[in-house]
């Protein structure tokens, strides 16, 4: 086979307007070799979990910035998995409160990277977690 | 099977075929094979236009057109550019096709281009027999926006529609060689905008100069002039239709042009003639690949390095390399073309090489 390209869907899910986190780890996973397909802002689980499908992608990364990913990051893994993509992996970028962390880590959540986090550690946690 | 799925309507099936396929995995190479057989149904329609003309927006109305008026599922094979450094790519053109999500009888798929530069990606003709074969009856093919190459489409496309916005370039843009040339159905996108007027005119006259009118001699020394197509129906002008494609104004003209498009292909015999077209230069592609990966097998890495080395050092022209690598002939260049200070290495036996 010939080199399999990492394909990514980064998506925004939730009401906030703030798109700029997600475009900066879009841009970082494409210099990185990766395939990035961008959603845009304002995306509910159901469309996520849709454009998932449709492109087949190996991990689904989620900006958050509207403090609803306790909602929002379950019923996307949930509808991820409905739709038969149990492997897909899924990972957060935003402000999430530590407390929330293990919660998150537990419903089967990659990684979560807040304010601060480096791009690199991001690439590396995907690289990694998609591995078959 | 995966096949079996995707013939069923398995949509995940699909999806997880199209990355074997655009991979060019052995598995997806044979559901290929295995799936040929249910292709030549789809109408093929090409969007394609300079970056902002708006292609993204009008490829989500007339797929929302086509869901509304039409009973049959769309496909949309969306190809965006890869970063020639990293291989890396940021697909977006679902950002502007979000009124599509829900209606499970739309398929949206991404590519990247992958080093191609003719607009597609080199697998998005593959992509599209596997969306052919599982029952989509419209697939619509976006193409890198780029301007003025990528006539690619055109090829695989059995109606191009070409996407130009109002202030883009002045009439010399439009009489250019390339992509007016390859559109069978010509669109102004945001229409709103000023200047629309003059593009439309700029359009015209350069479609009248690629399809020339007929000139008919009156008995009175008169001339007349018609449109080709009066004279010969069998000739298509690419009708020019003005849209606003975020409001969804202009679409349903549009789907019309491109329907009378098929019409006419299919009246005049086109159809197929494109339909051999696609498939003969398909065919001619997976023959050279093949016939390239046949000549590496057997010829020894060393001795094609050898050869490589030569040329670079200007001792041999590509073309002499070719001719010594498929017939071991050592080429012999008429010497007095090629005097001694011209080759300083000099011009050895076969050996040296």
């Amino acid at each position: 086979m010939t080199d399999r390209k990492i394909r990514v869907l980064v998506a925004k899910p939730g009401l906030d307007g703030h798109d700029r986190g997600a475009k900066v780890v879009a841009r970082a996973l494409r210099d990185a070799g990766m395939e990035v397909i961008y959603t845009g802002l304002r995306q509910t689980p159901e469309m996520i979990a849709e454009a998932a499908l449709q492109e087949d992608v190996d991990i689904v990364g989620l900006s958050i910035l509207s403090g609803a990913h306790m909602a929002l990051a379950p019923r996307i893994l949930e509808l991820l998995k409905a739709n038969g993509q149990n492997e897909v992996k899924v990972f957060i970028g935003g402000i999430i409160p530590d407390e929330d962390m293990p919660r998150l880590k537990e419903i089967g959540i990659s990684g979560i990277y807040g304010p601060g986090a480096s791009t690199d550690e991001i690439i590396k946690d995907v690289r990694e977690a998609v591995k078959p | 099977m995966l096949t079996e799925s995707v013939l069923e309507g398995n949509r995940l099936a699909l999806a997880r075929l199209l990355t074997q396929v655009e991979n060019d995995s052995p598995g997806g190479r044979l559901a290929l094979a295995e799936l040929f057989p249910y292709t030549g149904q789809a109408h093929l329609i090409g969007v394609t236009g300079a970056p902002g003309t708006g292609k993204s927006s009008l490829v989500n109305q007339l797929a929302l057109h086509y869901r509304k008026n039409q009973d049959t599922k769309i496909a949309i094979v969306a190809v965006d550019p890869s970063s020639p450094f990293t291989g890396g790519a940021v697909l977006g053109d679902r950002v502007r096709m979000r009124d599509l999500s829900g209606d499970s009888g739309v398929f949206i798929r991404s590519m990247a281009a992958r080093g191609s530069l003719g607009g597609i990606a080199q697998k998005t003709a593959a992509l599209v027999q596997v969306f052919d074969a599982a029952g989509y009856g419209i697939i619509i093919i976006e193409t890198v926006g780029a301007g003025q190459s990528e006539v690619d489409v055109a090829r695989l496309a059995h109606t191009t529609v070409v996407v130009e916005a109002p202030g883009l370039g002045d009439d010399i843009q439009a009489i250019k060689a390339g992509i007016l040339e390859i559109a069978d159905v010509l669109v102004i996108n945001k229409a709103d905008r000023p200047g629309v007027e003059s593009t439309e005119r700029a359009l015209r006259s350069a479609l009248e100069l690629a399809h020339p009118t007929k000139r008919v001699f009156r008995h009175h020394g008169q001339m007349l002039s018609v449109s080709a197509a009066e004279i010969d129906p069998m000739q298509w002008m690419p009708p020019i239709n003005k849209t606003v494609a975020t409001e969804g104004k202009g679409i349903p003209e549009v789907a019309e042009s491109i329907a009378k498009h098929a019409a006419h292909l299919r009246q005049s015999g086109d159809w197929a003639a494109r339909d051999r077209a696609r498939l003969g230069s398909e065919l001619e592609a997976s023959l050279r690949e093949a016939l390239m990966d046949r000549f590496l097998e057997n010829i020894h890495p060393e001795k094609y390095d050898k050869v490589l080395e030569r040329v670079l050092n200007r001792d041999l022209s590509p073309s002499e390399a070719v001719n010594f690598l498929l017939n071991g002939a050592f080429p012999h260049p008429n010497p007095s073309l090629r005097s001694a200070s011209q080759s300083p290495t000099g011009r050895g036996a076969e050996d040296e090489a």
